[in-house]
């Protein structure tokens, strides 16, 4: 018996939902040990993540790293600025060097689409991806989920809204997947240039009004703009996008409703969310980065045997 | 081959027992406290406190559920992955300078207790640990643990499996030796 479907975590479109509710009652556990006094477990003694980062971090990098120090396992971490790779070296060479010292588990984070399944299939190591180009984010979108279902019980029949930059967001991708697995609602609000062609295909519905959408929602994913993607202007101004798509206090006061907020971070304050929103009694954008921690041990925890 | 070695009532005067030597060295108020282990010393941790409560006609006790999954000795060895059962460990809950009673329902290779001891100390630094099982298979032990207070004292070959079968309500069990 295994305790997931997968040998990996490549992307959450190839789980099952019964590994969800898995790795959801494993999580719970994890974050009990988080509350005691010493906050480690031995579990994974003995074993050795890498943590391979091509792009920078620091919520994922942290939490992931932490996890694994709270797990008891050995970490090396690899950061492409100070590598070899900037001599040359090609990526399928760098991953087996550091698999030659005898690494059990790679969590896996590049700018490349598909470059986590890549790996997984050139190596015998498990391979974690925490983000892959705008693919997909699968240990962000579970500990989004696990948030939701911590705070509302169940996600079925949730109607959960994702605003913002979903065109260049791997976190909406995953989002899609698993809140759909789970039962919920999902609606997608942004500029029509931030939308992905297509993609109400996958069962997801669009409004570009972020004054009616906030009148069908119970919880609102807001993503980041990540200008460091985009190589046009998908929106005419700054100003105009806070103007339209800006969560601000004056429009969640409009829809009357007390809807809970979530963000992945890094958050641009004033961009997509106004800073009292996000700091408000409401949202949980703290409960995710401590969720973090525990849904990845969850993770590791489960697929340490897939190797 | 099934054979049965403790009845039902057999099962419920061991444990009247059990819970009056318990009541002999703790109050489980406010020095001490019982706590089940995971996945099936549980059962019997809920009935001894059921008992205690009714013998003593008080309303709560100090008690708590400990799962040693995650610091079990043979992780690392398995080609499984155990996926912890429920903790019912209250943040509020102090075993710091207590006595605390661990309750499992067999004893068999002292590991389990080991591991569960282990997750105790990360809860806190009791002031002593005792162990309380029903069925003590003394012949079977791999490392240097006993059991302060036992219903039964049963010899097994290794290769003989002890096990509970509960009653629906878990008040009562037989117990039965199979190879």
């Amino acid at each position: 018996m295994s305790a997931l479907s997968q040998k990996h975590l490549l992307g959450i479109k190839y789980l099952k939902n019964a590994d969800v509710e898995s790795i959801f009652n494993t999580t719970t556990e994890f974050k009990k040990v988080l509350q005691r006094k010493i906050k480690k477990v031995p579990s994974l003694r003995g074993e050795t993540i890498s943590n391979i980062f091509f792009e920078n971090s620091t919520r994922t990098k942290l939490s992931f790293e932490l996890a694994q120090k709270r797990l008891s396992a050995d970490i090396i971490n690899f950061s492409h600025t100070n590598s070899s790779v900037k001599k040359g070296e090609s990526l399928l060479d760098t991953v087996t060097n550091i698999l030659a010292m005898k690494v059990e588990m790679i969590v896996w984070r590049h700018w490349q689409v598909g470059s986590a399944n890549f790996i997984a299939q050139h190596t015998k190591t498990t391979v974690i991806n925490a983000g892959d180009g705008t693919n997909e984010h699968p240990t962000q979108a579970l500990l989004d989920a696990y948030s939701l279902h911590e705070k509302f019980g169940s996600l079925k029949g949730l109607n959960v809204l994702i605003l913002g930059d979903i065109l260049h967001s791997r976190v909406a991708m995953s989002n899609i997947y698993c809140l759909k697995m789970l039962g919920a609602n999902i609606k997608l609000c942004c500029p029509k240039t931030l939308l992905p062609k297509h993609i109400t295909e996958l069962g997801v519905s669009y409004e570009e009004d972020l004054n009616k959408a906030l009148l069908w929602a119970d919880a609102v994913n807001v993503l980041r703009i990540q200008l460091e993607r985009q190589n046009q202007a998908y929106f005419p101004s700054r100003e105009e996008y806070i103007q339209h798509w800006s969560l601000t206090n004056q429009k969640l006061n409009r829809s009357k409703k007390n809807m809970v907020i979530l963000h992945p971070g890094p958050i641009n304050r004033g961009l997509e969310i106004q800073s009292t929103v996000a700091d408000a009694e409401n949202s949980l954008i703290l409960n995710q980065v401590e969720n973090g921690v525990a849904v990845r041990m969850a993770i590791m925890y489960l697929l340490s045997k897939q190797a | 081959m099934r054979k049965k070695i403790i009845d039902k009532s057999h099962f419920s005067t061991i444990v009247n027992r059990l819970t009056c030597e318990l009541l002999e060295e703790h109050d489980f108020v406010s020095s001490s406290v019982l706590i089940g282990l995971q996945p099936r010393g549980v059962f019997l941790a809920e009935l001894i406190r059921n008992n205690i409560l009714k013998k003593t006609g008080k309303k709560e006790l100090l008690f708590a559920v400990i799962d040693h999954t995650f610091y079990r000795d043979d992780l690392s060895k398995r080609d499984d992955v155990l996926i912890p059962k429920d903790t019912l460990f209250s943040t509020e809950l102090q075993i710091d300078d207590k006595r605390v009673v661990l309750v499992d329902d067999v004893l068999y290779t002292g590991r389990s207790v080991r591991s569960a001891i282990e997750a105790l100390f990360a809860n806190g630094r009791p002031s002593k640990i005792e162990l309380l099982t029903l069925i003590d298979r003394r012949f079977n032990r791999e490392l240097p643990i006993n059991a302060n207070y036992y219903g039964v004292k049963v010899d097994a070959f290794s290769n003989e499996k002890v096990s509970l079968m509960w009653n629906q309500n878990y008040t009562q069990a037989d117990v039965f030796i199979e190879r």
